[in-house]
């Protein structure tokens, strides 16, 4: 019996401990939550405005730009996979490679072969463990990416895409990453960024785009805008994730503190029956051995 | 006369907005200066650039490394990726910064982008 109690207290202290880590896990993403959504949205301005001139360049002109004319014969599929570094984040690196499995098999229907980029140690380990190839890895970034960080992994898909696949580069450049919808909802997403489908901004297209002047020609001027409107897009797709990231690891530690919290009130529970009945039981042993005695007293 | 609505953005923040009387800026085609109701233009903005925003009385300068200039109907944004504006810029970081590029030497790439860089700091905070 007393046997039995040192195992309930001891399984208590061990959850409480484990209690106190996933609580400081869960503060931790929760500030972190506030400053990458403030990042999220102080990147907009940007992202906004570059991708409203290009808009405006690609409608307006008919160029034969390498970067906005889709390819006849698309072989080879660029897809950048943006996970995290560190895991305790629930179901988030599994919800983003699953939709990047989903992406492949609609890619290998339509006879195209899927490249994997990846960012991230979680996917990077994900492709390592079963031995399929990625034409490259960048860690270390996932949770406060920074501009650089996206300029970097921009260049490489860049450098790719205007070799083609006829030189063993890519034809179509996609990227699946995790939108931040709210604090309680994150979407993974995938989504076609090269070839170029230029994304429609929050706000409608009330009127015509105006007749812009380019200077230099709108040629010059889209081949020195489009590596820029890429930058911005990984850019803007890397602090989406980094947020998204912060927002799921907050709910799985917020949910495992919760069990803790449970499990914690159960074994106090079972603990305080099993001393209870020690108790008891010495009492009947005192009183079984005081009324033997007393028996034995009389006779 | 109408007010030109102005944006200064860098990738991730807002540098400076608001209304002004006018835009100096300068292009890889040459100088622009941008008065309200200017017609819509698109221009790469030079390497090293800066540019002056004047309002009635004042005028506020910014140092632009790069970047884009886009003239609509609703106003004027400056799109850089890097974008300090003449009063935040530490002089004393940027002089030595040009020192350190120049000492590099003139033929590495990215020692001339810096030097290019930190004299565009320099001059748009008023010594060069």
């Amino acid at each position: 019996m007393a046997a039995q109690i040192r195992v309930l207290r001891q399984r208590i202290r061990s959850v409480q401990s484990t209690k106190k880590i996933t609580r400081a896990f869960e503060l931790i993403a929760t500030s972190r939550i506030a400053k990458a959504q403030q990042r999220v949205n102080a990147s907009k301005p940007y992202a906004e405005a570059i991708t409203r001139a290009v808009t405006a360049v690609a409608s307006q002109t008919t160029i034969d730009h390498p970067l906005v004319t889709a390819r006849l014969t698309p072989e080879r599929v660029a897809v950048l996979v943006v996970s995290s570094d560190r895991g305790l984040a629930g179901a988030y690196n599994a919800n983003v490679l699953r939709t990047a499995e989903e992406l492949y098999a609609l890619l290998r229907s339509e006879n195209k072969e899927p490249v994997p980029y990846v960012i991230g140690r979680k996917a990077t380990g994900f492709y390592r463990f079963r031995s399929r190839p990625v034409a490259e890895s960048w860690t270390g970034f996932s949770e406060q990416p920074t501009y650089p960080d996206a300029k970097v992994v921009a260049d490489r898909v860049i450098a790719d895409f205007v070799r083609g696949s006829a030189e063993s580069g890519v034809d179509e450049i996609h990227m699946v990453y995790t939108e931040y919808v709210s604090g309680l909802t994150q979407r993974p997403a995938a989504r076609r960024i090269l070839p170029l489908v230029v994304e429609e901004t929050t706000e409608a297209p009330s009127q015509p785009l105006p007749l812009y002047e380019f200077e230099p020609e709108a040629e010059e001027l889209l081949h020195a805008l489009l590596p820029r409107y890429v930058e911005s897009r990984v850019f803007a797709a890397l602090l989406e994730s980094a947020a998204s990231e912060s927002a799921a690891r907050r709910r799985a530690m917020k949910a495992a503190t919760d069990n803790a919290d449970e499990l914690i009130k159960a074994l106090t529970r079972e603990a305080n029956a099993a001393r209870q009945a020690v108790i008891t039981q010495e009492i009947m042993e005192i009183v079984g051995g005081a009324e033997a005695l007393s028996a034995s007293g009389s006779d | 006369m109408p007010e030109l609505h102005v944006e200064v953005v860098a990738v991730d923040r807002e540098v400076w907005s608001g209304e002004a009387d006018m835009v100096i800026a300068r292009t890889t085609e040459g100088e622009l200066g941008v008065l309200p109701r200017h017609t819509p233009l698109l221009g790469q903005l030079a390497e090293g650039g800066m540019v002056r925003i004047k309002q009635a009385g004042s005028e506020v300068v910014a140092a632009v490394h790069g970047g884009f200039l886009s003239i609509t109907d609703a106003g004027v944004s400056v799109l850089a990726e890097v974008a300090e504006l003449a009063t935040d810029i530490d002089t004393g970081r940027a002089r030595a910064a040009l020192e350190r590029a120049q000492q590099t030497g003139a033929d590495d790439e990215e020692a001339r982008a810096g030097a290019l860089r930190a004299q565009a700091r320099l001059r748009a905070a008023g010594q060069s």
